[in-house]
């Protein structure tokens, strides 16, 4: 019993993670159709840069504020020099272009900072927790409350503001969006721009558990993509939802089966949803027009 | 029948882009000052054999693989493994790695191919990092993430080791894989791909078996990367799960791109350029991820034909 309690916790951690990772993806989906594969490197960047400004002698929370708002800016850059400049290119080509500006991210993250792992102290101490006979950091209760508060204040942006119901105007219908006088531009941007700082926060919250590196972004970007994937793409209680699951199914496959598969779970979930139910669990069939 | 009107019979015969790269290769190594040179030369070949196979499938028939690097993982770790674990002939080997190769995409094609656009992308590339994956946990047998060296290939006494021993066979390779595709295009078949990439359903409505074109062709680019892998890992003797890594599936990606879609020539500018660059960057090692990155983004934004067909198109040539 012990063990299980265990294995959720650490499944529950990790899947908050990803859930974050998850709602940047859809937030860009939606307001783009595009699937944004630099969605990891966000996640990197917060972590490398707050772990940077550290050790330059910045205070942590001040280091952790300025590794946001640099890795926003990141964001908004990849959208207007990426993505606004290959406008009508079709979704393939736009999926290799983000991850064209992840390889990029991931290299200049290599030379500009180091190719050793990082981490940051927690919030508050490193004394575990126990519940149950399982242990919990309370740095994981810091990742999960995080996790909670964006996930609620997101939902509170995009349903309750003249903002998210643009988001929502575009993701229906960019065209029409744009005849009823939405600045899409603006809009598309400034949701590059939120899932840039939201993948930033979670790479804050996570490095001092898992540890970050110049190369971390990528099997993070996949491995949310895969909980999209569970999810339903397009829906964001699905990526919530996704995340966790995922989280949960690699936690007990490294306990139960096999440590060194953990890594295939995702990509076993990805191949197994597409195959049986591609809509994933809240996402819409759609029907194809000819 | 004079001259001129053979050679411009000549001239209009689809393999004659390919003649006159053959003359090409042929006087190439009169530039090269050094063994590296041939060395350069033939990794060229190798990936641009591992390209055309990819643009095969997302040039003519328009599917999308972020994988194929795994296929030339299968091929590379089949003549690894073959001739050290099972004792089987390097020669044989790389035909089994080649047939396995096929086989694999043969089961996982079928239901992957009816994917379409970002699911097809995530489905191929999800495959190939499960291969990296297995290849790098199953230790016993690939040598985990330090990788394994392979065994020399030796035909009769004659051992192929000197890298301009290498660049010939390559080169002849590389020249059969090419005619071989271009062959493919001019038949039914590659008309048929043509006209899945166009419109799928305009393809079914004129009576074309649109999964199983799809499936054929899958199955022939993950031979075409699975003798790739093979190649490369017999010229280095040296293999490890790199070969199959996601990066190295991108590269394909970016080398089919870069030259351009649909273009066989193209396929061999892209690699020539991929290959060439991190080379002659050298001194700049660490820059060549930033350089990668830079190379995938700007074609896919400002150069989607590709580099040969924007020439053709800029010179007036029919077909490359």
């Amino acid at each position: 019993m012990a063990e299980f309690l265990q294995f959720v916790f650490s499944g529950l951690t990790v899947g908050a993670i990803y859930a974050l990772v998850a709602i940047g993806f859809t937030l860009i989906y939606n307001a783009s159709g595009v699937i944004n594969f630099a969605q990891g490197e966000f996640v990197m960047l917060g972590g490398m840069t707050t772990v940077f400004l550290g050790a330059a002698g910045v205070p942590l929370l001040l280091a952790a504020a300025a590794a946001v708002l640099i890795t926003t800016a990141v964001g908004m850059a990849l959208y207007r020099f990426a993505i606004a400049t290959a406008r009508e290119a079709n979704t393939v080509t736009l999926i290799i272009i983000t991850i064209g500006a992840s390889i990029f991210l991931r290299g200049l993250a290599g030379i500009m900072f180091d190719k050793r792992f990082h981490s940051l102290p927690p919030l508050f101490g490193s004394d575990a927790i126990r519940i149950g006979g399982a242990a919990i950091l309370p740095q994981s209760l810091v990742v999960l409350a995080g996790a909670l508060i964006i996930v609620v204040l997101l939902w509170a942006f995009i349903d309750r503001t003249l903002f998210g119901k643009a988001v929502s105007a575009i993701a229906a219908n960019r065209l029409a969006a744009r005849l009823v006088g939405i600045n899409t531009h603006v809009i598309v941007g400034a949701c590059f721009a939120l899932s840039a700082a939201i993948g930033a926060i979670a790479g804050i919250l996570v490095t001092p558990i898992t540890l970050t590196s110049y190369n971390a972004g990528t099997l993070l970007a996949l491995k949310g993509f895969a909980a999209v994937m569970l999810g339903g793409i397009g829906s964001a209680i699905g990526a919530v939802v996704g995340g966790v699951l995922l989280g949960l199914f690699e936690a007990f496959a490294a306990g139960y089966l096999s440590a060194s598969y953990k890594d295939a779970v995702a990509f076993l979930v990805i191949l197994a949803v597409l195959f049986v139910m591609p809509q994933g669990l809240f996402g819409k069939a759609k029907g194809e027009r000819v | 029948m004079s001259v001129p009107v053979l050679f411009g019979r000549l001239r209009r015969h689809r393999l004659f882009p390919l003649i006159l790269l053959a003359a090409m290769i042929v006087l190439l190594p009169l530039l090269f000052p050094s063994a590296y040179y041939y060395r350069v030369a033939a990794l060229v070949f190798i990936f641009a054999i591992a390209a055309i196979g990819l643009n095969l499938l997302m040039g003519f028939a328009g599917q999308v693989s972020l994988g194929h690097a795994g296929f030339m993982g299968v091929g590379a770790y089949a003549v690894a493994i073959g001739p050290t674990h099972l004792g089987i002939p390097p020669l044989v080997s790389f035909v089994l790695g080649a047939m396995l190769s096929g086989l694999v995409a043969f089961v996982v094609g079928r239901p992957i191919l009816r994917l379409r656009g970002h699911y097809l992308a995530v489905a191929t590339l999800g495959f190939g990092v499960l291969l990296a994956i297995v290849f790098t946990n199953e230790a016993a047998w690939t040598g985990g993430p330090d990788g394994m060296t392979v065994p020399r290939l030796t035909l009769l006494a004659w051992s192929l080791r000197s890298a301009d021993a290498w660049y010939w066979v390559l080169a002849v390779s590389f020249l059969v894989s090419a005619a071989l595709a271009l062959n493919l295009i001019d038949s039914p078949t590659g008309r048929a791909l043509r006209a899945i990439h166009d419109s799928e359903i305009a393809a079914r409505v004129l009576g074309i078996d649109v999964a199983q074109k799809k499936l054929m062709i899958f199955v022939v680019s993950a031979v075409y990367a699975s003798i790739a892998g093979s190649y490369l890992a017999l010229m280095n003797g040296y293999i490890t799960p790199d070969v199959s890594d996601f990066l190295r599936s991108m590269e394909l990606v970016a080398m089919v791109a870069l030259g351009g879609m649909g273009s066989v020539i193209g396929s061999l500018v892209g690699s020539a350029v991929l290959v060439i660059l991190p080379q002659s960057l050298t001194f700049f090692h660490d820059y060549e991820q930033v350089v990668l990155g830079l190379v995938v983004m700007g074609v896919m934004i400002f150069l989607r034909g590709g580099i040969v067909p924007s020439l053709a198109a800029a010179l007036g040539v029919r077909r490359t």
